[in-house]
């Protein structure tokens, strides 16, 4: 698997990178908990050592390389979140990112929809284009716009999602709920599935496109009922993202979560000028799962964290 | 009061739930690409033995349920409760018609239960998966059948009914696994 994506890269010029695993900042992103550890080197910043975070993802330093002008790039490496696990989630787990300077989410798309079908020697496998709202127009028939918490939970009850009548959450809350439980397991069968312009509130880091109502520049692929990647058509303006981390700050602090330095590197490269660019995040483990028809993320895991 | 978060959660943890005890079934995480971790459980009620399922927003905290299995001996039936006893501690417990359950076909004096106590009190009562009873009464059987092809039914000492060969008469003993309330085999008198 991973031959057959270093050779498409290298046939598209795409230039493999690494940057570090290790960082002083981490994602501020509410649904995501990085792990710690402490570095105790001469430089650390205490004598007792550094407080450094082992990234989520490695977007903001690759950006940073794309400030730079590195032109298109990509990287596989291993990333980690806190506190995820089970039958598609584990605390580390590979992921394939890469940008593309200059192009739209819909060149991407292709782009990935090509990989996919190289990777899994499926030449024949088509790929669709939905969009987030008419997904949910389709088959809930409501507006996830427009709908309530209220009405969601009720669409979420008629689903026969049991036991969520206590479950108190927001729109964005019920949309995921409704999303991962009761449209996830139907897309991608037989065919890729990307859903793109999400709700302005899920845009994470992408940019938003104006119109009525205005959508954020983002972009899911599925295949057998399960999620593989998450991409944007990048979001490069410093202050709007800059609010966007203080907004995630605020809304760990109220929720008595951890609140991890921003990424002041990242934010001064965007000020610098971080060319348009669309990019993606691909799962690795999750795309061999596919390729051998593994319905746990353990079976494709030499040693599960478990036994690590 | 302990509580337990949902990162904890796994098959067989005890938490509350309404007021009433449940142990975990499944615990399954769930979340979309980003945004909202989930985790969906299937979990039994420890009173009446049913099991639903539950969603819960990952790093919710749940109640942790007072609740504790152990083996007890038990004693006797006085006509209303059933008493048990602690082989270690001597400490002797009762448990009600609710919480016996369907154990009280099944045991006899000086059986060894698992016994599910919250807050220090017998809510319900498992049987020992095999247990040895006298049939007190069954059909004759007919001459020459040794082994199956049908059945009829015999009622045991402690007053359960189950179906048995034809060829096992009233006042022999007889292995029944509780768990489907099967006959096993004849037993050798203990």
């Amino acid at each position: 698997m991973l031959q057959r994506l270093r050779d498409f890269f290298a046939e598209r010029e795409v230039l493999e990178v690494e940057t570090p695993l290790l960082s002083a900042s981490a994602t501020t992103d509410p649904a995501i908990e990085s792990l710690r550890t402490r570095w105790s080197g001469s430089g650390a910043d205490a004598p007792s050592g550094q407080q450094l975070y082992l990234h989520s993802s490695p977007e903001l330093p690759m950006k940073r390389l794309l400030a730079a002008g590195s032109g298109p790039i990509y990287q596989v490496c291993k990333v980690f979140r806190d506190g995820e696990r089970g039958r598609r989630h584990h605390p580390e787990f590979s992921l394939l990112e890469w940008y593309r300077p200059g192009w739209s989410l819909s060149a991407l798309i292709d782009e990935v929809a090509d990989l996919v079908r190289v990777i899994l020697d499926r030449s024949g496998l088509e790929h669709e284009v939905l969009s987030y709202r008419q997904l949910f127009r389709d088959r809930l028939e409501l507006d996830p716009w427009r709908a309530t918490p209220a009405v969601l939970k009720a669409v979420a009850r008629a689903q026969g999602l049991e036991g969520c009548d206590h479950l108190e959450l927001d729109r964005d809350g019920w949309l995921d709920l409704l999303m991962s439980q009761c449209l996830e397991p139907a897309l991608g069968r037989g065919c890729m599935t990307f859903v793109r312009d999400y709700p302005p509130s899920q845009a994470a880091l992408a940019r938003l496109r104006d119109g009525d109502p205005s959508v954020a520049e983002r972009v899911e692929l599925y295949l057998e009922g399960m999620e593989l990647a998450n991409g944007f058509e990048e979001l490069t303006d410093a202050n709007e993202q800059r609010a966007r981390f203080e907004a995630d700050q605020r809304a760990r602090r109220a929720a008595g979560q951890p609140v991890p330095p921003i990424d002041e590197a990242f934010l001064a490269a965007l000020e610098a000028g971080m060319p348009a660019s669309a990019g993606i995040a691909l799962g690795l483990d999750r795309l061999l799962m596919c390729a051998l028809g593994a319905d746990q993320i353990d079976a494709v895991l030499a040693f599960p964290v478990e036994r690590a | 009061m302990a509580s337990y978060k949902t990162n904890e959660f796994k098959g067989g943890l005890k938490i509350m739930l309404d007021g009433d005890p449940y142990t975990i079934v499944e615990n399954e995480f769930v979340k979309p690409g980003k945004g909202q971790a989930f985790n969906r459980v299937k979990v039994r009620n420890l009173k009446t033995g049913r099991v639903v399922e539950r969603t819960f927003k990952s790093g919710d905290s749940v109640e942790a349920a007072d609740v504790l299995e152990t083996d007890l001996q038990y004693l006797y039936y006085d006509g209303e409760v059933w008493h048990f006893m602690d082989p270690s501690s001597f400490e002797q417990l009762t448990a009600d018609e609710a919480a016996i359950g369907e154990a009280s076909k099944w045991i006899k004096e000086q059986d060894l239960c698992s016994v599910t106590l919250y807050n220090g009190q017998p809510i319900s009562v498992d049987p020992p998966s095999f247990v040895v009873l006298e049939i007190t009464e069954t059909d004759p059987g007919l001459k020459g059948d040794t082994s199956g092809g049908g059945g009829k039914p015999a009622t045991l000492e402690t007053g359960a009914v189950v179906n048995v060969p034809l060829f096992v008469q009233t006042g022999e003993m007889i292995k029944v696994d509780t768990r489907t309330g099967s006959y096993v085999s004849r037993a050798k008198e203990e």
